[in-house]
């Protein structure tokens, strides 16, 4: 398997005795993303500390509590910033992507799976 | 023509159901998933890997906080009583709050219950982590309706015939999860040790509780 990231050197992750701490499954799954495209070599674990501090510095310059509940709302932020700087997506790419994710979810009745679309 | 419905509100909660059956999901989930489906179209991330890597750093919203609720339930019956009434504020009360509606149903020795939501995954997170990989795939939310006994079977959990068996189709709504029955030999047990009993797979009613032998082992 490949290494452990050094979550040590991320700016304020929530944390306990046994590791992160996270408050929603997307907070989870916003998490592995980062550590799999590191792992990837998308980007270094450096880079991505970078990228995510320079995110919470803007949070809080624009008012934001800071209190850790949006945390991994920079987290996201970040992530989506660095895959389009790494020219994995273009912003137009993900926004319409999360359009035809809410169009299939609208669409889709009680009981049936949501249907990732094409 | 009427009006168009105003959109909902959304705050942290991952999604809600709409009223006409589809879902709405939260913008932040949105782009959750926007994000993930075109890091899997261009092969940067493997939803398997992701699920990997979940499950190896997920530890705080984990079943403990579950078997510590049906620990208290076992050992209290003022609380059971209202864990059984109005699960989301017992559960609250004891410091894992959700947000979502919390419904909890009792196995007894004639009911089995089985959680499962045939749409999308809602689990009830506050007490349980995240949902098991199994969970979340299509085999198991099919099945699960159709066959719950032959479901149970595979996980080892072979039931009476006289046992009934509901099946609860969790919504963003409302999330179920299964307060156990308490095991025999544990006359004089506290809540702590109790709480060691309780499984994850028991609160999402796809096995039993451990006996203390084999809580032991």
């Amino acid at each position: 398997m490949s290494t452990r990231p050094a979550l040590s050197e991320l700016p304020d992750l929530p944390c306990d005795a046994e590791g992160p701490v996270f408050g929603a499954p997307w907070e989870a799954q916003a998490f592995a993303m980062a550590v799999a495209l590191q792992q990837k070599g998308l980007f270094s674990w450096t880079e991505w500390a970078d990228a995510l501090s320079t995110e919470i510095r803007h949070a809080q310059a624009h008012g934001d509590p800071d209190t850790g509940e949006t945390y991994y709302r920079h987290w996201l932020r970040a992530l989506e910033r660095l895959v389009v700087e790494k020219g994995v997506a273009t912003p137009g790419r993900l926004a319409e992507r999360a359009a035809a994710w809410n169009r299939a979810a609208l669409e889709t009745p009680h009981g049936r799976p949501i249907v990732p679309p094409a | 023509m009427p009006p168009a419905r105003p959109p909902h509100a959304h705050h942290d909660h991952d999604h809600d159901h709409d009223h006409d059956g589809g879902t709405q999901l939260s913008e932040i989930d949105l782009r959750v998933r926007a994000l993930e489906s075109v890091l899997v179209e261009k092969g940067y991330v493997h939803p398997a890997t992701l699920d990997a890597l979940i499950e190896t750093y997920e530890k705080k919203i984990g079943p403990r906080n579950g078997a510590h609720v049906v620990a208290r339930a076992w050992t209290d019956p003022a609380y059971r009583e209202w864990l059984l009434s109005d699960a989301t504020a017992a559960i609250a009360a004891l410091g894992y709050p959700g947000g979502q509606s919390m419904v909890a149903v009792a196995n007894t020795p004639t009911e089995h219950n089985l959680i499962v939501c045939t749409l999308c995954s809602c689990y009830p997170w506050p007490v349980l982590g995240l949902p098991p990989v199994w969970y979340k795939s299509a085999p198991y939310r099919s099945r699960a309706v159709l066959d719950p006994r032959g479901v149970l079977k595979d996980f080892g959990l072979d039931l009476p015939p006289g046992t009934q068996i509901k099946v609860w189709d969790s919504t963003a709504e409302i999330r179920y999860f299964v307060l156990p029955e308490r095991p025999e030999g544990t006359d004089g047990m506290d809540e702590a040790a109790l709480a060691r009993l309780v499984t994850r797979d028991s609160m999402i009613g796809v096995g039993l509780p451990l006996t203390p032998a084999q809580a032991a082992q």
